[in-house]
């Protein structure tokens, strides 16, 4: 009955193609059976955002998805933005301004920040803040991470500055 | 925790959805977001033996602009809702409220039906189908219905839904042109579930008041409609007095609880404020002539 099942996607651009039990959760599949531990796992219940990847396109707790639903998906985590030796943006803004101490929230406000930038004028911090309050960090105080996001969202209006 | 184990079956048509649920009689679930549903199949509140996947049916992601009202398809998701023109022109204070259901990874997948279904008592979306006298079509294996979103919601987390039965649409009326509107909501953090939320539709006629709405989530046991205080609203001229005695009717109305989050004291006081406060913006937008 709950034996396991034939689930397909591509994952930060390679396809994949694995049996799982249909209780598996995106994240467990991502992290215990891919080897993908970027993706953090922290509450499992879609409260701290530590596990949050894109699905086509747009942001989802990969906590409250199960791998057989994302069938067919193409599936980006934190590995997919850049190596280390060639940052993205907005990661690279994070470096910049201390976005980040123990790093265990970094994957889930990488990934949501991305998302954020691309859907919302982020002008104001207000903004910014209400976009990140999904995304719960111990260490930073919030400010280096809204610093981050600031400057990222800025550089995608004026690229040249 | 992890979730116990269950069966899986992603359904391509409302046919299929509806024979999988007959067969698996009452041991299934549906899944549409999943927002709602996977936290308690992962806290094992629930453990079903089939989950009917209803994402993939085509054709329920969908919004209908109508003379009379608009027809927004039960796999339609939050994000959609909060940003669609459409909504945005035609019903805005449904768009306002859906910037305030929770963060965008969870809006880009929650869903209308999934919402409506879970009937969370402090949740937007049950309390803007009361507000705009929605009306709830479902199918099942007897032909389907239309549940007016009065009738809908019977308790936390209860609904007039059977078993086999699924959400297909919902009617949302269009209120009549002219009419102002507001929505207004106090959590404690942005996206979290409100500790009260109030939203009011109105319109003037010859300086007096018509077809007052005035909607309360948060505050009792299901979203609600403050009858009692549209009876006092309706046909009056606006004024302070006049939004202080329906703000007193709200609070002797609701029976709200206390948790950890606030008291039951609190919420009754912050719904009294936002009834004040919608209505008081509802009339000066109505009076300004902007719908
Ligand atoms: C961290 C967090 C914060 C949240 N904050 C808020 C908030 O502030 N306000 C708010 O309103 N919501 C909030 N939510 C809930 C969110 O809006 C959910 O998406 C929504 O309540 C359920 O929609 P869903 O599509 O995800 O439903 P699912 O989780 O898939 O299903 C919920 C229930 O409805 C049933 N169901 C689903 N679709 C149908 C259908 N078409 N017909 C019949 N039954 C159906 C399912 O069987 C299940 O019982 C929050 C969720 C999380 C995780
Ligand atoms: S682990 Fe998914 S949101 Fe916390
Ligand atoms: S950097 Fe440690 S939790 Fe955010």
């Amino acid at each position: 009955m709950s034996g396991k099942r034939l689930v397909r996607m591509t994952v930060n651009g390679s396809p994949v193609e694995e049996a799982v039990e249909p209780r598996l959760l995106l994240s467990d599949f991502l992290r215990q059976v891919l080897g993908l531990t970027g993706t953090h796992v922290g509450c499992e219940h879609g409260v701290c955002g530590a596990c949050t990847v894109r699905v086509d396109g747009s942001t989802a707790r990969a906590c409250l998805m199960f791998a057989v639903q994302a069938e067919g998906c193409r599936i980006v985590t934190v590995e997919g933005l850049g190596p280390a030796e060639a940052l993205s943006p907005l990661q690279e803004a994070f470096r910049e301004h201390h976005g980040l101490q123990c790093g265990f929230c970094t994957p889930g406000m990488l990934m949501t920040a991305l998302d954020l930038i691309e859907k919302y004028p982020l002008a104001s911090d207000a903004e910014i803040r209400e976009g990140l309050s999904g995304n719960l960090c111990r260490c930073t105080g919030y400010e280096h991470i809204v610093a981050a996001v600031r400057a990222a969202a800025q550089r995608r209006r004026e690229p040249s500055s | 925790m992890k979730p116990a184990a269950f069966d899986y079956l992603a359904v391509e048509s409302v046919e299929a959805a509806l024979e999988a649920l007959a067969r698996a009689g009452g041991e299934a679930k549906i899944v549409a977001g999943g927002q709602s549903l996977v936290p308690m199949l992962n806290f094992r509140l629930l453990q079903p033996a089939l989950l009917v996947d209803i994402n993939r049916i085509p054709g329920l992601d969908f919004i209908a602009v109508e003379p009379a009202r608009i027809r927004v398809g039960a796999l339609t998701r939050h994000h959609r809702q909060e940003t669609a023109p459409e909504l945005r022109e035609h019903l805005p204070v449904l768009s306002a409220a859906m910037a305030e259901v929770a963060h965008l990874a969870i809006r880009n997948r929650g869903t209308l039906g999934g919402s409506l279904s879970h009937a969370d008592p402090a949740a937007e979306l049950p309390m803007m189908a009361l507000l705009l006298d929605a009306e709830i079509a479902t199918a099942s294996p007897s032909g389907g219905r239309r549940i007016a979103a009065r009738d809908f919601f019977l308790g936390p987390l209860a609904t007039g839904l059977a078993e086999d039965e699924l959400l297909i649409e919902v009617a949302f009326a269009r209120p009549a042109a002219g009419s102002g509107w507001a929505f207004e909501e106090v959590a404690r953090r942005s996206g979290d579930f409100a500790l009260a939320a109030a939203a009011v539709t109105l319109r003037l006629q010859d300086g007096r008041i018509a077809e007052p709405h005035v909607a309360l989530t948060g505050v009792d046991e299901t979203p609600l409609r403050a009858g009692a205080a549209e009876a006092l609203l309706d046909g009056e001229a606006p004024g302070a007095e006049l939004f202080a005695a329906a703000a007193e009717a709200v609070r002797r109305r609701v029976q709200p609880n206390t948790d950890l989050h606030a008291s039951a004291d609190y919420r009754r006081h912050l719904a009294g404020v936002l009834v004040r406060r919608t209505l008081e913006k509802a009339a000066a937008q109505a009076a300004g002539g902007r719908a």
